[in-house]
């Protein structure tokens, strides 16, 4: 515990501690994160490997099923969905957990002291050994529709660096928020199902750009304006070995700074009110 | 909220005229709608103030390496606020409180305990929580399995624990750590009488080992045998502050 020496608890140098000092104990968010995991199939003969069966199940059927519905190959269309699925599942499982970070803490947080982050980056772990988990899938699918890759798929490691990082200032301002304001909850989690519609997963954004009819064509440019849409494409692209563009990843770099610096408002603000409030 | 780290120097915790003002949220002023309605219909409801509870007023203390504080006071006089004010979970609404040292709350037995885990894994978990690391877990498992005497149960979930198992369990766990500032809530009583004996040693050597010790308590004996000065609560502010004796006669007199 460091020295509370500043009469006000709102000042930049807590909010930064805060983040500091949960990182520094890694050994228990890291615990907690994979006894997450391991608990949801304690009693499961598989254990695991179910969120892996359940993912390639989950994108194979849509993948067909799309592939019929807009007359698509497979062999592209597939690909295309289950890496689509594979991220947004991260994205979504940041959000929608992320509103409800503090408020399924309660008991922790009003019986411990600890940083705020702590919970915050043990759900960012979990969700990473989610995506870890799904990506075998993808590895199993190159087996059976090859890519053409090049070294241009290492671009993977700093695209899942930059969705961590959204993931954890996403679900440090929503969980803040949330806990003040409890019809919020409702409202990301619906907000969030809405997003995997209007997100190009299923579908396949440059199809309608090129598309015949001018008005789909127009109407299909207005995706740029999702950011989810950017985070999606710093890391489908490379994995499927497609050219890449750096408006995306100037879009989501704008994205992590700009978030990040209005996180660290909300922590200076309202940081200490937290356990007052869940 | 404050980082749970190591200090080397001596641990203190000063508090200068802190305050824990409670907002009480019902599920009309928590939600959005209100306070939207509020800032876009002008000032119609007065009442959309959010109530507030004063549950700790102008708490003013200075406690030292070495102070071994009893905490008496009615139910709801703010005993467990001033703990989790002390322990730095709830900073101070106003005025300023500063801690130094590493904190090891023990306000529920129960908490960060999970029922579909082994006893064995629970353990480690407690200990995370209460700020050790893995490897001084690892090295006290032992110590702590011996004291439990859970034996093989050690291995099965915690669900299958009777309520006296788990306490056992937490109390192994909680007595086996070395903290610096150990912040004690009452309700530690839950065992069988042969137990309760074999816990009062082993509580004994905590409090021996800790540099600083706050024990909130409703029961003269244990108050006695781990402290020496006490602080008196009452309607959320400091009664009286001294002797453990002195307070006790105080407060007990009160009663008469």
């Amino acid at each position: 515990m460091t020295a509370l020496a500043q009469p006000d608890a709102r000042t930049w140098r807590k909010a930064v501690d805060d983040l500091a000092g949960g990182w520094r104990q890694r050994q228990l968010w890291g615990h907690l994160g994979w006894q997450d995991i391991r608990q949801r199939y304690r009693r499961s003969l598989l254990g695991p490997i179910w969120i892996t069966i359940s993912m390639a199940v989950t994108a194979v059927a849509l993948g067909i099923l799309y592939a019929g519905l807009f007359g698509i190959e497979l062999a592209t269309l597939l690909p295309h969905v289950l890496v689509g699925f594979v991220v947004w599942n991260f994205i979504s499982g940041c959000i929608a957990e992320g509103s409800e970070v503090f408020i399924a803490n309660e008991g922790l947080i009003k019986h411990l002291p600890a940083p705020l982050s702590v919970h915050v980056y043990r759900l960012v772990w979990r969700q990473l050994l989610f995506f870890a988990h799904n990506f075998i899938v993808y590895l199993v699918m190159l087996l059976v529709f090859p890519q053409p890759l090049r070294w241009t798929v290492l671009a993977v490691i700093p695209a899942v660096v930059l969705l961590a990082l959204n993931g954890a200032w996403v679900a440090l301002a929503v969980g803040i928020i949330t806990t003040r304001f409890r019809d919020i909850v409702p409202i990301t989690q619906s907000v969030v199902q809405l997003m995997f519609f209007m997100t190009p997963i299923v579908w396949i954004y440059e199809n309608l750009l090129n598309s015949d009819n001018p008005a789909i064509a127009e109407r299909a440019r207005l995706a740029e304006f999702n950011p989810f849409l950017h985070f999606l494409e710093i890391i489908r692209r490379p994995l499927l070995g497609q050219d890449q563009h750096l408006r995306h990843w100037v879009v989501v770099l704008a994205i992590t700074v700009v978030g990040w610096a209005l996180t660290m408002v909300v922590m200076r603000r309202y940081r200490s009110r937290v356990s007052y409030w869940v | 909220m404050s980082v749970s780290e190591s200090t080397n120097g001596p641990v203190s915790i000063t508090t200068k005229d802190a305050c824990v003002d409670f907002p009480i949220f019902d599920a009309r002023s928590r939600s959005l709608k209100k306070t939207v309605m509020g800032l876009v219909g002008g000032n119609i409801d007065s009442a959309a103030k959010v109530p507030v509870i004063a549950a700790l007023r102008d708490v003013t203390l200075s406690l030292d390496h070495g102070a071994r504080v009893g905490l008496v006071g009615h139910n709801g006089a703010g005993k467990s606020t001033l703990l989790r004010l002390l322990s730095g979970i709830y900073e101070p609404t106003r005025g300023v409180a500063t801690i130094r040292g590493r904190v090891a709350p023990v306000f529920d037995l129960g908490v960060g305990m999970d029922p579909e885990i082994s006893g064995l894994e629970n353990i480690m978990v407690r200990g995370l929580f209460l700020g050790m690391t893995r490897k001084q877990m690892q090295e006290r498992v032992d110590d702590i399995a011996d004291f439990t005497e859970l034996g093989d149960f050690l291995r099965m979930p915690l669900r299958t624990y009777s309520t006296g198992m788990r306490v056992r369990l937490a109390l192994g766990v909680v007595t086996s750590i070395d903290p610096e500032i150990l912040l004690l809530d009452e309700g530690i009583g839950a065992v069988d009488a042969a137990f309760l004996e074999k816990s009062k040693q082993r509580l004994v050597e905590l409090v021996a080992r800790s540099g600083l010790l706050v024990f909130a308590s409703h029961s003269d004996e244990f108050l006695r045998e781990l402290c020496d000065t006490a602080i008196w609560m009452e309607h959320g502010q400091i009664k009286q502050q001294g002797e453990l004796d002195e307070v006790l006669r105080a407060y007990k007199g009160q009663h008469a």
